[in-house]
Parts: structure tokens; C-alpha cells; sequence
């Protein structure tokens, strides 16, 4: 059995769809007066984050407390980390704490698997994020997100996105969310197209399942979805564009763009966003745009994933080992 | 609910048919008027997978003598199950509260099985987290016995003394295609 999430591409269709559907009863704790369950009630869940994190941290410490798990936050500023402790120790300072669980953000990509696979804990390991390659756990959210919007919540139940078309543009180089959102797609039957200036594709990106486009026009017209990223200026050492003003007038959406996509297609964005920049401030206030839902999806989603990975005497997803792009990236988080 | 977990055994006897279901649940309507005097504030939640189908056609006999539109929703137990940790998550099925909730009405709880007695007990939990309701009663279909806490069910279709080597398997048309109840033995490996 799978004990972790680490990476998207980890999950088949019939996990991926499971954890979906959980999400959407999970949602529905969300309208009642008291949104509070049982179900992990003397489970211990660190919240481990060496980067910084708003929206990803917050969202799983409320998933966490909806189902009664216990919480402990760890932020690497202010913490042994910032006076040279490694994750190994770090890691086993939690386990010797009796830890049932431990979410990890982190700016080493690999360093969840290191952690899950490296033998220095017993605990489950749910990556929310490291370096520039997995999010697991948005990539759920978006699929949800998606999957209601494009089907109905009723009607989404028990079904993937077979035949949908999603464009994902911007920073692809930098953002794990781009990847995970490939792989997650990508398995629920969905086909991905990346759009973005030559310079932000990633090499090896052949092998990716989806493809890959430099002009954005050309694409909106045929997507279901259009993904904006935030270009990562933070991950950035070298000039990948001229300026700001020509990205966003060739690969930023406005107003203009989202009158040519289809009627039914919304605008999705991981946040935060930057307005004006990758999306105006008309798109990203309309109702196609997603970005609010996909805040409260997340919440939904984690629960589903806590609730699968703890909520019994074993995972309920199955098991399928981690891909070698995974391994070879552990190697990162070793030597850091 | 417990019986769910049992495969149906393959030399099961039916201890009741499609008909004898139907009487009962017309005489467990009767009954609910009756000590709810009139079920003015009757509610009735099912509990997933067969209880609500019970439960949808409980209320339509209720809707028939009262004349009234009776509430009727889904209460699923699965996170409050005690069990949670002995077994592989479940998958979740849907809480369906009737839009004017709980608080202050008089709900009936809908089952299929009385087994041990412990989904009841979670469902009592749920209802906790929901609202309070000014009473709490339980119908089942079918009372097996060996209750493992102090439970016990208003309204009973049938009473069916079971050993602990027997299943008991409720079957509705709605899920399975036809309506019976059998009583078989358990395959000797479990």
C-alpha cells in the first residue's frame, strides 16, 4: 500500500477519482453548523515548511483540524534549521515525538521522497510542494475544481476528464504546480497543452504527456481550461523574457483572450496572482475565473487526503512506486 | 449495515419477500403516527447504502396516511465508525440533511440490520454534529440480535434470532433488483 503522496504521477485513475469523490462529501462538512469530524482524533500531523507558504500551509492546517487531527507547525525560520540542523536530524527529532504524519514544503526538490523513502521515519510523508517539482495536492484541487465545473457537482461522481482539453501558460520551467497538473491530467484522460516562451519550457519536456505550443492564441479557442501561472521571479537568476510588458502582451490573459475561449471554458490560477502581469484584473474578478473555488477546493481535497492516507490501519491507495524522474531528483535534498 | 461485510452465502434461505417487506414497512409508517401523534415533526435518515432506499419508501407510505410532505435524508457514519482503525478507509457515502435540518424535530433513524448496534452509535455521534433534534428514534427492518451496547430500535420489522455463524442479507430492488431478506450461514473461512 501506498503510505505517502509524493508526486501526482504516483496516483492512478481509480485513486485519483477516489480521492475527488471523498473531496466532494468532504465538501459538504463545509456547510454545516459544526465542521468538525471524528475521524483522525489522536493523530498527530506536523505541518513541516522550510519555504514560505500562505495558502498551502493554512489550507492543510484547516483540513487537519477538521478531522480532529492533532497539529504542529513547524516553520524553518525561528527553528533549528536556521542554526544548520539537517532534515535528517529535524526528521528524527518529529519521529521521536510520535508523529503519525508529516506535510513537507520544501525548496530542495526530492526532499519528500528523501523523507518517506530514506528510512529515518516511520511517519506518512504528503508533499505540499518542493523545489520546481511536485504539488501533489493542487494538482487535486484543480482537478476538482475543474472536474465540477465541466460537469456538474452531481454528475462529476465517479468520473475523470476523459477528452478535456487544459492549456497551462507561463512559468512552466519553474512551477511544480505545471508538472503535477501534467501527470494528475494527464492519468484522468484529460490532454494538456503548455504554452509558454521558449525560454520558461523545461528541457526534457518531449517526454512529458502533453504538448507544447509558443502561441497562446492558437490554443484558447480549443481549451476547456486555461491555467495561468505566476512567472517565479523568486527562482529566477537570468533574464528569461525582454520585459514584463511584452510577456504579458503575448502570454498574458485579458479580457480580449477570454472572449475567444469557448463559452463553458473557465480560467484557473493556483494563486497568488499577479495582476497585470500574467492576468488582468477584468479576468481574474470574472466569474469564469476559479481562483476562489480552487482556495476552497483545497481545503476539501487535503481532508480527502489525510482522510485516505490515516483515516484507517492502512492507506486506501494503492500502490504504485514513484517514478525514477522522482528518484534521480532526490539526490538534491541529500546534498543540501 | 454490519451484514454488508459478509458475502451472501450461497445456500441462504429468504425469511422475507418482496410483499412481507412491503406490510412491514406499511405497519412501521402506522406505528410512527402513531407514537409521533400525527408526525408533524418527523424526520425520517437513512443510513447509506440501504437504509435510505428504506427510508425514501417509509416516507412515501408516511406522505400516504398523513397527507403531508415528510423530510427524508442520508446520514452516512463512516468517519464515526469506531471500527475506522481495524480497517482500510471506506469510501465516504453522502449526508443528505433535508433543507429545514434537525433541530428541535422528531428523527427516525432508518436501517436495515440491528446487529451489534455500533452503527447506531455513530449515527448518533453524526446527528451530535448536526443539530439537536427533540428525539431520536431508530427503525429497522430487521432486529438479529446480539447487540454489543445498550440500543435498542423503536419500530422492528422483524424480529430474526440469529446465531453468530449466520449472515443476515437485506436486498432492495433499488441496489440489488429484487427485495428479500436472507439468512444464511457464514463461509467457514471468515
Amino acid at each position: 500500500m501506498q503510505r505517502h503522496l509524493i508526486s501526482a504521477a504516483d496516483l492512478t485513475r481509480d485513486d485519483a477519482v477516489l480521492i475527488l469523490d471523498t473531496a466532494e462529501e468532504m465538501a459538504r462538512v463545509a456547510d454545516r453548523p459544526i465542521k468538525k469530524l471524528p475521524t483522525l482524533r489522536g493523530r498527530t500531523v506536523v505541518n513541516l515548511f522550510f519555504e514560505d507558504s500562505t495558502r498551502t500551509r493554512i489550507s492543510f492546517e484547516a483540513a487537519e483540524k477538521r478531522l480532529s487531527a492533532d497539529v504542529i507547525n513547524f516553520t524553518a525560520k525561528g527553528s533549528s534549521v536556521s542554526k544548520g540542523e539537517s532534515l535528517k536530524d529535524t526528521a528524527q527529532t518529529l519521529e521521536a515525538m510520535g508523529v503519525d504524519a508529516v506535510v513537507i514544503r520544501h525548496g530542495a526538490s526530492g526532499a519528500p521522497y528523501r523523507l518517506a523513502n530514506s528510512g529515518w521515519i516511520d511517519s506518512a510523508v504528503i508533499n505540499a510542494g518542493d523545489g520546481t517539482h511536485q504539488h501533489p495536492t493542487q494538482a487535486l484541487l484543480d482537478a476538482f475544481t475543474l472536474r465540477r465545473r465541466l460537469l456538474g457537482r452531481e454528475a462529476a461522481l465517479g468520473r475523470d476528464l476523459a477528452g478535456r482539453r487544459v492549456t497551462v501558460v507561463g512559468d512552466i520551467l519553474h512551477s511544480r504546480v505545471a508538472r503535477s497538473n501534467v501527470d494528475l491530467l494527464h492519468t484522468l484522460g484529460a490532454e494538456v497543452v503548455l504554452v509558454a516562451p521558449p525560454t520558461l519550457v523545461p528541457v526534457g519536456v518531449e517526454s512529458w504527456p502533453c504538448e507544447v505550443s509558443y502561441d497562446l492564441d492558437s490554443t484558447l479557442a480549443k481549451s476547456d481550461a486555461v491555467m495561468m501561472l505566476r512567472v517565479q521571479r523568486e527562482r529566477m537568476n537570468a533574464a528569461f523574457f525582454p520585459t514584463e510588458r511584452e510577456y504579458s502582451r503575448r502570454y498574458g490573459l485579458d479580457g480580449e483572450r477570454m472572449a475567444r475561449m469557448p463559452e463553458h471554458a473557465v480560467v484557473m490560477h493556483p494563486g497568488p496572482m499577479v495582476r497585470g502581469m500574467e492576468i488582468t484584473a477584468e479576468v481574474a474578478d470574472s466569474p469564469r475565473c476559479t481562483a476562489i473555488e480552487q482556495v476552497t477546493a483545497g481545503v476539501s481535497v487535503r481532508m480527502a487526503v489525510l482522510y485516505l492516507l490515516l483515516g484507517g490501519n492502512e492507506p486506501a491507495l494503492s500502490r504504485q512506486p514513484s517514478a525514477e524522474r522522482t528518484a534521480s531528483t532526490a539526490h538534491a535534498a541529500e546534498e543540501k | 449495515m454490519d451484514s454488508h461485510a459478509n458475502p451472501p452465502a450461497t445456500d441462504a434461505r429468504p425469511v422475507l419477500e418482496g410483499p412481507d417487506i412491503a406490510r412491514v414497512l406499511t405497519r412501521i409508517a402506522h406505528e410512527v403516527v402513531e407514537r409521533a401523534r400525527g408526525a408533524d415533526d418527523v424526520v425520517l435518515l437513512g443510513i447509506p447504502t440501504r437504509g435510505v432506499f428504506l427510508a425514501q419508501r417509509l416516507a412515501a407510505k408516511l406522505e400516504q396516511i398523513t397527507d403531508r410532505k415528510i423530510p427524508v435524508g442520508s446520514l452516512d457514519i463512516t468517519m464515526y465508525r469506531d471500527d475506522l482503525r481495524l480497517q482500510p478507509p471506506r469510501a465516504l457515502a453522502r449526508t443528505e440533511i433535508p433543507g429545514d435540518g434537525i433541530d428541535g424535530r422528531l428523527v427516525v433513524l432508518v436501517d436495515d440490520v440491528l446487529f451489534s448496534g455500533r452503527t447506531i452509535r455513530a449515527a448518533l455521534d453524526a446527528l451530535n454534529d448536526i443539530g439537536r433534534p427533540r428525539a431520536v428514534q431508530l427503525a429497522v427492518l430487521v432486529d438479529r440480535g446480539h447487540r454489543e451496547l445498550p440500543i435498542r430500535a423503536d419500530y422492528v420489522g422483524k424480529n430474526l434470532p440469529t446465531s453468530l455463524r449466520e449472515t443476515v442479507k437485506v436486498l432492495l430492488a433499488e441496489e440489488d433488483g429484487r427485495d428479500t431478506v436472507l439468512l444464511g450461514a457464514k463461509p467457514a473461512d471468515q
